[in-house]
């Protein structure tokens, strides 16, 4: 009797459920699925390519790409760089205003750019360091006076160094900004619980709100890729971002989906520890060996194993598809014959056995075994050890590594997928490499603003990089956002973040 | 009893002083480095120098305890390195969240593992004890990220009868909150069933065969009085303790579970907080919990005294 009872309550409870398990949304409301909780909201302070895509819907930069990755106007309308390249004159939108009612104009924009130079821990720093102070010229002009010529400049303004945040809630809320970010997007904060949600509705002020047709976009972070899907099927989503590779068939075989693909511009590679490993193991002892190692590997055959040959096999630190890609040089066939020779001449002893540093992933990990089948045949013993991400970093600028499997998520001009990596005591050289001659180049190409000129430079520069091999660039991601046909307007941009500009639910 | 509980409670303290040494000392251990791991691919040296002046972290690791026991003392929990929240707002946000998956879990539990246990003690040797124990076989040695993923393809994605992950707070809308955590909640509830229905069988087939049983029996009482009246009774005290302990290991977290349902509690919180070196939000949670798990295990004991007037001495 009890019994009966039990289970007629749990039929009905379920029953009830089940009636209110399909929950209506609004139309009007986008719902990004993302692969990670983001940090901060404050792009001052902000460090995370996740964080960014939210960045993408709520603070509009000075500048913006398209694309083809040219540099398109945003809250600027045009920018001129002086004769001698010190001066950078940058005309402002009129009419502009932040979610808090406040008026962008160039007071707020020196504002904003100060503070991204100024304001402690802000991670803008090192991206505006060429620059030495702000003048206001008038109420829609401002001109950045530079330490010295700086040709990526422009660039760095069309990601987080280039966004406005209104002034008056940044003085208000000092180090808090981010809990409740006030800048001049399309869309205003309304809340945030971590780690579950976060909430932004149309700003009614926004200076390009004709091209605004959703009411509202959630962000929610959803850490596995299955199960991301599986919401993005179910309804639970409307976009989700970093599909995997794999998931890739099953994304284009269901109708109620569309797929888009855009190519980073970053790269995966492989860091290789030239001056900085204090076992002096064979691949610091000669160049010789790091181009056998180099040309031990079928970067097409990675691609077609790990990821389903989606992704793009390269060889300088921008994909074959940038228009600053030196077409002198080509992704190079494996010849394991040439690596062997190569390895007879530096005259090491084989096998060369190589401490390979892998963050943990899945994805990384069956790159490294790759990787090490292939190095095998040449006389390589890549001993991979996987380490959690948040040490692989302190080990590698300790050099406790002879080669590391690390990717970068990449900056629009090439001087930010090079400099920091490859110049002499740059922060991120963790493998110790210099070279003079290299070092002036890089140098070189900062200075120089015509794209024709600086593409000759790094044309030389290329050259020397991938004859003393200090990093081997391997392949670019292609940056897969899964979203459902209901969903009209997408473009992918290379840079993976989501433009709202122009997008409709149907 | 008052004299019991104040013991117990006087106790707390340097227990919990002693978790609070531990989960410093064992997170410095722990290799790289808060202010590299916050700058991510960020690293520009001067500001790493100042993300360490600004919490700290360049002091000596005795110092760094004292200005955080300082804290907590009064009251402050410090903020995440990450996000810049309060320590104690984060909390604020989870538990509630982590109790209701943990309480529906273990509602879950109890429902299916004590029936089901004694359903097997009583019936045992017939078909319903081997269903029973195939299904506890089964409840323990499935992974739980298996069955919740199992339960996604079902319910949301071939019935689209619930939403796939996600939480929705009980006070916004009570049924899609229960439709948001059902799933989740069953995976968990699912496996702890099976440990109840294990030992709620093995106890029952104890008490079963005790003299007092058999006296009640020959007294000429109904076999269901027998059963839920004098056995159930005294064969539910090992089942109250090992419910208390489970249902705090749920509070500290159910980590791979709200990893694949989203749901934002103490176990996503903590795990993101150890990979990110979120030093001050670890600290804070473990501090939490510990407090939970050992409140959770002086509430069994009182609940012990209650269901057997014996022990209330």
């Amino acid at each position: 009797m009890g019994a009966m009872r039990l289970l007629r309550l749990a039929v009905t409870a379920a029953a009830l459920l089940l009636s209110f398990g399909a929950t209506v949304q609004a139309q009007t409301t986008l719902r990004i699925g993302l692969a990670e909780d983001p940090d901060i909201l404050d792009p001052s302070m902000g460090r995370t390519y996740v964080g960014r895509i939210v960045f993408a819907a709520v603070c509009d930069k000075l500048f913006d790409i398209d694309e083809k990755l040219n540099i398109v106007p945003q809250l600027a309308l045009s920018h001129e760089t002086s004769a001698d390249g010190k001066e950078v004159t940058i005309k402002l939108r009129p009419g502009v205003k932040f979610h808090d009612g406040e008026a962008f104009d160039a007071e707020a924009a020196k504002f904003s750019l100060e503070r991204h130079l100024n304001f402690p821990g802000s991670f803008r720093k090192p991206e505006l360091a060429a620059v030495d102070h702000i003048d206001v010229v008038d109420p829609l002009t401002i001109k950045l006076a530079l330490k010295a010529p700086y040709s990526p400049l422009v660039a760095q303004l069309t990601d987080r160094a280039g966004m406005m945040v209104s002034p008056k809630a940044a003085k208000e809320a000092g180090d808090k900004f981010g809990l409740k970010p006030v800048c001049a997007g399309p869309y205003k904060f309304v809340e945030r619980v971590q780690q579950d949600r976060m909430v932004f509705e149309k700003f009614a002020d926004y200076w390009n709100k004709d091209n605004v047709f959703i009411d509202r976009v959630v962000f929610l972070p959803i850490v596995d890729a299955t199960v991301r899907l599986a919401n993005l099927k179910s309804g639970g989503l409307d976009l989700a971002e970093r599909v995997l590779a794999t998931d890739i068939k099953d994304v284009r075989a269901d109708k109620r989906l569309k797929l888009s693909a855009a190519l980073e511009i970053g790269y995966f590679g492989l860091t290789l520890n030239i001056d900085n490993d204090k076992n002096k193991g064979g691949l610091s002892q000669s160049a010789k060996v790091r181009q056998a190692l180099d040309l031990s590997i079928d970067r097409e055959a990675i691609t077609q194993v790990v990821f389903n040959g989606e992704f793009v096999p390269g060889n300088q630190w921008i994909s074959p598809e940038h228009p600053y890609y030196q077409k002198a040089f080509p992704v190079p066939k494996r010849d394991l014959a040439k690596a062997k020779t190569l390895l007879k001449e530096a005259g090491v002893t084989l096998p060369v056995a190589v401490d390979m540093m892998v963050p943990k992933g899945a994805e990384n990990e069956a790159v490294a075994q790759v990787l090490q089948s292939m190095a095998a045949e040449a006389g390589f013993d890549l001993k991979i050890r996987v380490i959690e991400f948040a040490t692989s970093f302190k080990q590698a600028q300790a050099g406790e590594f002879q080669a590391f499997l690390i990717g970068w998520s990449g900056r629009i001009d090439p001087d930010g997928n090079s400099y920091v990596f490859l110049h002499t005591k740059a922060p991120q050289n963790d493998g110790g490499y210099s070279n003079p001659e290299a070092d002036k180049l890089m140098e070189d190409a900062r200075v120089v603003n015509d794209p024709a000129q600086r593409k000759a430079i790094y044309e030389k520069l290329t050259k020397i990089v991938l004859n003393d091999e200090p990093i081997i660039y391997l392949y670019h991601r292609r940056l897969l956002i899964a979203h459902t046909a209901r969903l009209e307007g997408y473009k992918p941009i290379p840079d993976g973040l989501v433009r709202v500009i122009g997008l409709k639910l149907k | 009893m008052l004299n019991f509980l104040a013991r117990r409670v006087v106790q707390l303290v340097p227990t919990l002083f002693f978790v609070s040494l531990l989960i410093f000392s064992l997170q410095h251990l722990l290799p790289g480095d808060p202010a590299l791991v916050m700058a991510g691919e960020e690293r520009d040296p001067a500001v790493i120098e100042q993300i360490r002046q600004q919490y700290k972290l360049d002091q000596p690791i005795p110092i760094q305890y004292l200005y955080w026991v300082k804290g907590v003392l009064s009251g402050d929990f410090g903020e995440s390195l990450r996000n810049k929240v309060p320590v104690l707002s984060l909390i604020a946000q989870k538990l509630p969240v982590t109790m209701q998956l943990a309480s529906m879990a273990i509602v879950i539990a109890f429902l299916i593992g004590i029936p089901a246990g004694i359903v097997s003690a009583v019936k045992k040797g017939t078909a319903w004890d081997y269903g029973a124990n195939l299904f506890a076989l089964w409840g323990i040695s499935t992974p739980n990220f298996w069955l919740g993923i199992m339960l996604i393809f079902l319910f949301s994605i071939e019935l689209g009868w619930l939403p796939a992950s996600g939480y929705v707070p009980l006070s916004e809308n009570w049924r899609a909150s229960i439709a948001s955590t059902i799933m989740p909640a069953f995976v968990l509830g699912n496996a702890i069933a099976a440990i109840l229905m294990r030992h709620t069988r093995s106890a029952m087939l104890q008490v079963l065969e005790s003299d007092y049983v058999r006296t009640a029996r020959a007294k000429g009482l109904s076999e269901r009085s027998v059963i839920l009246k004098h056995a159930m009774r005294n064969a539910l005290t090992p089942i109250i303790t090992l419910g208390a302990l489970e249902l705090g290991t749920l509070l500290s977290g159910a980590v791979l579970t709200e990893q694949i349902f989203s749901i934002p509690g103490f176990g996503k919180l903590i795990v993101d907080a150890v990979f990110n070196r979120d030093y001050a939000v670890v600290q804070g949670v473990v501090l939490v919990t510990a407090t939970i798990y050992i409140t959770l295990n002086l509430l069994a004991d009182i609940a012990y005294i209650l269901v057997n007037p014996r022990l209330r001495a």
